[in-house]
């Protein structure tokens, strides 16, 4: 179909689709995660993501035998725009999503994507991602959480943490280790189970922002058959990265935040730093603070000058192929904008930002403080700073490794 | 807007590359400065460009160009700025044919652009007048005389000044008595009586003069265009100045490539410790910064490129992406040939290396046509904050 063709059949759908109060920017705890238990706050949630979903809309490019949209990434994107011509809300923002999803395509069984794909496009299952442990974060390929093989299954014990929404997920896709021989990344496999199965519990950690999102997770004997191992036993290593470079990609959109378009009607006024430093600085015409004009103007410099980068990354990165070692750039680039651009929110606003909770303060502003600590996270999860930037040396750069360097002189 | 280059412009990029690799090294400009050359470009390196069509790229085919555009342009200037290439490129081409595009009637178009694009001549675009650049600074006056004007004032930092067979010097009108608010371009001929033109010896080994202007007189047929009215940072007369921006923008990109590439050759060939220095985290994460950096400009500039040839653009649209681009490039060409000379030890602060070329180089193009600080300003204007 032609493009032009596509665009008309889609605003008109959406005209007629798109609930009105899904036009109006998003709330956080309207968020839809979808999953088993999963309430919906406002109930044109429900319907929204019921019709996008019936479309396959929700995972636009995936394959339509698996539920997902078959679009190209042409008529993605035009789809996209139509969204945020109308400022639609994501019907369905999850893991299944933007992590799993893209490798289960890539590297799962017919079985498997058949079982698991649907259930990620329409929302059913929610999922959480069992990576990190107590003594392996950065160096993730050390993780110790132990699968032995038991008759048809695995027998799993260990524990995870920093599981975000451990507690509230359904399945968890999960790093184990079948092989204590060989090198540390050789004995790694990647597998999937229900979040229900005796011996796994939970236990929520809070963070400095106050809310707590991840949690502790524990495996206690978790019997799961050897079928829901992903790519062949002690092959989980190569699938786990090809994962964090789409969660690399997701989380590098927080860098966005400073060049999204904000609906003139809904708009808030801490949508862009300058109109929150004029408001709070009570400058007319001119922000009267020039260093503070100054660091403004460099982050929004920065921030544009990323979203172009962002669009050139996705432009020139071949169709199907997906994310790449520049993903840490990304990343990397974007959660250190993301931080700078709520310090200096907090330097526009002054004391108003530094309220915890309570009258006093103006809901936003709370919103501020807390979205400030949060964003401190942005260079943690997901892979810290410095560890994009090894990546980027190793693989992009092509800058030798002193680990491998002392040991091939020992 | 797609950030892709097109089939045609990837195969004038590559030609430029082959080019600029075969024909032009930096050694060249090594050899300009040595032996003190008068003219501070290889004319034989500049009868090839002319050749290969490069002067006429941004120039409409009725007067003689080849109608390519910006982002033509564009992609040859980032691929001279690898090898330091020194030619009238940047004055002759990206500035004074501009500026004649812009501001002249058809009959000077045609009088002057081909010239330009067949390499017979040499323009010069004389605008600041102080050691910053200060476009809303002009005091050189021009005052009404019969059949023309009567030129004065000061001209610094002007690009190939020396060598060009004519000026083109930016004024502000007098039009008896009343000073008019808007300025006015001037082509003047190299040899008009009451014009001095000193060489300056830049630190980039480039071509830079200083202009003094006493009583020169300049027919009516020489004014290009009228009222330009330059203290609007939106007006046409910053639309060539932005395009200039861009263009040097471009230029720097291209020099900061290289000077990055040869830093991250030398890490990874410099042995200290027992291990190459490449291996150290203090070194790989710095240099991993610099490349990030170097993608956001990469961006910048086809971003600005784009927007020249976008034919629904505006002055302001251009202002704004014109400012974003050259801030940024010019911070990143600071850290990227400061960090060059460090990663190298003692042989970057040798003349014999080449990475010293680059840091020198760095500084003018950062300065010319307004410096990070100067952009920064103007970006926040133009958002209104
Ligand atoms: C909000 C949030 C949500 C998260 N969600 C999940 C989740 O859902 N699932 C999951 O599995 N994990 C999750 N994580 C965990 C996250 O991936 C890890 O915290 C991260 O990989 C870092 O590991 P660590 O905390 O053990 O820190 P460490 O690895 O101990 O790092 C400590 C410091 O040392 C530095 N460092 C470590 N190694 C190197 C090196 N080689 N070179 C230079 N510096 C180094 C780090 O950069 C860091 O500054 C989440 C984390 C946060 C903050």
């Amino acid at each position: 179909m032609q493009l032009s063709a596509f665009r008309t059949e889609v605003r008109s759908w959406l005209e007629t689709n798109c609930p009105k109060s899904m036009r109006l920017p998003a709330v956080q705890d309207e968020v839809v995660w979808g999953g088993r238990n999963f309430q919906f706050k406002n109930p044109d949630s429900k319907i929204w993501l019921e019709r996008m979903a019936d479309k396959g809309w929700t995972c636009p490019t995936w394959p339509e035998e698996f539920g997902g949209g078959g679009l190209s990434k042409e008529e993605s994107i035009v789809l996209s725009q139509e969204l945020s011509r109308i400022n639609a809300r994501p019907a369905l923002t999850s893991f299944g999503i933007s992590m799993l999803g893209p490798v289960l395509l890539e590297s799962a069984s017919y079985e498997q994507k058949l079982e698991h794909i649907p259930k990620i496009v329409r929302g059913e299952i929610r999922w959480c991602q069992g990576y990190s442990e107590p003594g392996s974060g950065s160096d993730l390929a050390s993780l110790a959480t132990r699968a032995l093989v038991d008759g048809d299954d695995y027998l799993i014990n260990g524990s995870k943490v920093w599981t975000s929404y451990a507690d509230k997920a359904d399945w968890i896709f999960c790093l184990v280790r079948t092989d204590v021989e060989g090198p540390k990344h050789a004995g790694i496999s990647f597998i999937l189970f229900d979040m229900e199965t005796s011996g796994v519990s939970t236990k929520p950690i809070q963070l400095i922002s106050g809310s707590s999102p991840f949690c502790e997770t524990f495996f206690d004997d978790v019997r799961v058959p050897a079928k829901n191992l992903v790519g062949g036993v002690n092959n989980g290593w190569a699938i786990a990265k090809r994962l964090l470079q789409h969660e690399r990609t997701m989380i590098s959109g927080f860098g966005l935040a400073d060049s999204l378009n904000s609906d003139p009607d809904h708009a808030s006024i801490m949508d862009k730093v300058e109109d929150a430093a004029m408001h709070y600085r009570g400058d007319s015409g001119r922000l009267s603070d020039p260093v503070l004009r100054d660091e403004i103007a460099q982050f929004k410099i920065d921030s544009e000058a990323f979203a172009l980068t962002s669009q050139r990354s996705l432009e020139e990165s071949k169709k199907g192929q997906g994310p790449t070692a520049t993903s840490s750039m990304l990343k990397n680039y974007g959660c250190e904008l993301n931080k700078r651009r709520y310090e200096l929110l907090l330097q526009a606003l002054g004391s108003c930002a530094l309220g915890w909770e309570g009258s006093g303060f103006k809901s936003e502003e709370l919103t501020v403080t807390r979205e400030w600590l949060r964003s401190k996270a942005n260079s943690i999860e997901g892979g810290t700073s410095e560890v994009q930037l090894n990546v980027i040396a190793k693989r992009v750069l092509g800058l030798p490794d002193i680990l491998n360097m002392r040991k091939s002189r020992d | 807007m797609s950030l892709a280059l097109n089939e045609d412009q990837e195969l004038l990029q590559n030609s430029a590359k082959n080019f600029v690799a075969q024909n032009a090294p930096l050694g060249l400009l090594r050899q300009l400065r040595d032996t003190s050359n008068e003219r501070g470009f290889d004319e034989k390196v500049w009868t090839q460009m002319v050749e290969l069509g490069w002067t006429g790229i941004a120039i409409e085919d009725s007067f003689g160009g080849f109608d390519f555009g910006y982002v033509g342009l564009g992609v040859v200037l980032e691929e001279t700025g690898r090898n330091l290439v020194s030619s009238p490129l940047i004055p002759s081409v990206l500035l004074g044919a501009t500026a004649i595009s812009y501001f002249g009637s058809d009959v000077q178009k045609k009088r002057l652009l081909p010239e330009v694009v067949k390499g017979q001549l040499l323009l010069a675009l004389a605008g600041d007048e102080l050691p910053i650049h200060s476009p809303n600074h002009i005091q050189t006056s021009a005052t009404k005389v019969v059949g023309g004007y009567r030129l004065n004032g000061n001209k610094t930092f002007v690009l190939d000044g020396h060598v060009a067979d004519k000026l083109v010097v930016v004024a502000k009108v007098d039009n008896g008595g009343v000073r008019s608010q808007g300025l006015s371009l001037f082509v003047v001929d190299k040899k008009a009586p009451g014009l001095d033109v000193q060489r300056t010896s830049m630190v980039d080994c480039r071509n830079c003069a200083n202009l003094t202007l006493t009583d020169v007189h300049v027919e009516e047929e020489n004014r290009l265009g009228s009222d330009i009215a330059a203290n609007d940072s939106t007006s046409r007369f910053a639309r060539v100045l932005d395009i200039g921006r861009i263009g040097v923008a471009s230029e720097m990109l291209g020099s900061m490539q290289a000077a990055f590439d040869l830093t991250l050759e030398y890490l990874k060939q410099r042995e200290q410790f027992g291990v190459l220095i490449g291996s150290f985290q203090g070194l790989q994460h710095r240099a991993a910064a610099m490349y990030s950096e170097i993608e956001l400009c990469r961006s910048a500039v086809r971003g600005a490129l784009f927007e020249l040839d976008n034919p629904e653009s505006s002055n302001d649209s251009v202002a704004r992406i014109a400012s974003m681009t050259k801030a940024k490039v010019s911070d990143v060409a600071k850290l990227v040939s400061n960090e060059a000379v460090q990663m190298h030890g003692g042989i970057g602060m040798t003349d014999e290396y080449d990475v010293g070329f680059y840091i020198k180089r760095a500084r003018v193009a950062q300065q010319f046509l307004g410096d990070a600080a100067f952009h920064r300003d103007r970006y926040a204007t133009l958002n209104s904050f």
